[in-house]
């Protein structure tokens, strides 16, 4: 508990903190401006939330925003050697892993709160609402929640294997997008396997936001991340032991 | 308070210490001595639950610091080398967070926090980041951390290292103070300082330990002891032509300055010809200026010890 309050003052209180957030809200900001721009000229089945959780500036935001928030959490504390200080408090390395991945990804839920008044200013100005349902508004949220656990936990890794921030952040980013992509590539190889598409269509977080984002929840993300998420810690977790024990 | 046995710990490319076996008993202020790389900073690593050894065992207040690692450094308060510390935090707050921790709160932290801000002198920089402070200041920051939950021992890595005089002097007294109420392991490079503190001395080399005692006992085993310093005007006389002459003494080399011969008396061990020197002064109407014994120092020991 103390450790992931001094983590969560350490995100809060940094510069770096405040930058993500606003390339962030600029981003988002954006994404949902050209939703609405969008169908406003043509008008489509889509609703404005539709459009927004799948636009290109959107995943764009999502997909920086990782390496940003994990780039800092193991990678320093090898850099400026408090890793000696910290082990050597009486403090288990489970916790220390864990109460960094809730810190980044506590962190990473707040940067979405401000989100939520695009659909609370769009519906006072607009006199309509910006969804269908309301299930489609709080899916799309779910989604974001289950993959973040995912996200975070590579960010966590990336930033346990090195002392140096950006090398951190640039494995991260490698990793993310790596998989965001990977799981994409069936749209450009027509003729992929038809077992590797289905691979791919299963854990693609772009085939899965476009259904949750029109209100159908699939029980396959929310298995699928959160494990994926359990997996990766644990490795990090390894990795953490590992070279605080070489050192 | 400190049981080591056996302890070696190998890294893929040499090894670091081997087949350790010492004891702190409650109380003691030990100074672990060594020239660089012997091992000094491996051991106390592992002491501290940091880092685990190849073999061997080590129990810190009665505990398995490697099985009973969270119980061993409820027990002990540690001051790395470099001082690692948080520099975007501010001292009280930085004291704050490593004192819960280890597990106080409320009003004993508080209390705590105080005691050792008191202590330490650091009560005056309590509100500045920790990034802005002086290396001194850095170091007494770390001092005061280790020390937060009151353990009853201290390992301290090297704590004067990188001050100026004035500093060490500080940590030094503050050190002594500290021996008082703690069992204490320090490492340092500064023999006097060792000298100082230490009621045990425990010098490493190469991994293993050649030498475990008092500063004093240390600096009379060892051979370079009871050399003599001669300061005279001799007038016509050739001091070593005479010197020589006296039984026990082994070599003379002089030189001059000011008309003053000084001379260094290389004497054979435990003879002293002070009083004969003195009589051959007074015989020779030598006038006298000094005549004194080097003390030989514990850096005289370490040398020799960690030389063979």
């Amino acid at each position: 508990m103390i450790l992931l309050r001094r983590e969560l003052s350490v995100l809060f209180l940094s510069p770096i903190a405040y930058v993500t957030l606003f390339f962030f809200l600029i981003l988002n900001g954006l994404s949902f401006w050209f939703a609405i721009v969008s169908l406003n000229h043509a008008p489509a089945e889509n609703t404005v939330g539709q459009v927004f959780f799948n636009g290109t500036l959107f995943w764009m935001a999502y997909l920086l925003v990782f390496p940003l928030i994990t780039m800092r959490l193991f990678a320093e504390e090898f850099k400026l050697g408090t890793i000696e200080t910290l082990m050597t408090a009486p403090v288990r390395e489970i916790e220390v892993v864990l109460s960094k991945f809730f810190a980044a990804f506590l962190f990473y839920l707040c940067l979405w709160i401000p989100s939520l008044l695009y659909f609370l200013v769009f519906s006072w100005l607009g006199n309509r609402a910006a969804i269908g349902s309301a299930g489609q508004l709080w899916a799309p949220y779910v989604l974001l929640f289950v993959t973040g656990t995912f996200n975070v936990a590579l960010g966590c890794l990336a930033s346990a294997v090195t002392s140096n921030q950006i090398v951190a952040a640039t494995i991260s980013f490698v990793l993310t997008t790596g998989f965001f992509f990977l799981t994409l590539a069936h749209y450009l190889a027509s003729r992929a396997a038809p077992l590797w598409r289905e691979i791919a269509e299963s854990v693609s977080q772009v085939d899965h936001m476009e259904s949750f984002s029109s209100g159908i929840v699939d029980s396959r993300a929310l298995v699928f991340y959160p494990s994926m998420a359990l997996l990766f810690i644990f490795i990090t977790f390894h990795f953490f032991q590992w070279r605080r024990w070489k050192a | 308070m400190i049981k080591v046995e056996q302890l070696t710990k190998k890294y893929p490319s040499t090894t670091a210490i081997e087949d350790l076996n010492f004891e702190v008993a409650k109380g003691e202020v030990v100074g672990l001595l060594g020239p660089n790389g012997a091992g000094k900073t491996t051991t106390m690593r592992i002491l501290a639950g940091f880092i685990p050894a190849t073999s061997g065992s080590a129990f810190v207040a009665g505990y398995d610091i490697f099985r009973e690692s969270l119980k061993a450094r409820m027990h002990l308060g540690y001051l790395p080398e470099s001082v690692p510390m948080y520099g975007e935090m501010r001292v009280r707050e930085y004291l704050r967070y490593r004192g819960s921790l280890k597990g106080l709160s409320g009003k004993k932290l508080r209390q705590r926090i105080e005691t050792v801000q008191e202590l330490c002198s650091i009560k005056e920089v309590g509100k500045r980041p920790i990034s802005t402070l002086s290396k001194g200041y850095k170091q007494r920051v770390g001092l005061a951390e280790a020390m937060i939950h009151q353990p009853p021992l201290l390992i301290l890595d090297e704590p004067t290292l990188g001050l100026d005089p004035n500093q060490i002097r500080q940590v030094r007294e503050l050190i002594r103070s500290l021996g008082e109420k703690h069992t204490i392991l320090l490492s340092t490079h500064i023999l006097s300082e060792a000298e100082m503190t230490c009621s045990r001395v425990i010098i490493v080399n190469k991994g293993h330990i050649q030498a475990s005692d008092t500063p004093a006992n240390l600096i009379g085993q060892i051979r370079t002891s009871g050399n003599v310093c001669l300061e005279a005007r001799t007038g016509n006389d050739n001091p070593i032509e005479w010197l020589t002459r006296i039984h026990g003494i082994k070599e003379v080399s002089a030189r001059v300055e000011d008309g003053w011969q000084l001379c260094s008396i290389r004497v054979e061990a435990s003879s002293d010809p002070r009083e004969e020197i003195f009589a051959l002064a007074t015989e020779r109407r030598w006038i006298l200026r000094e005549l004194t014994r080097e003390r030989a120092t514990l850096e005289d020991a370490f040398v020799e010890i960690t030389h063979d």
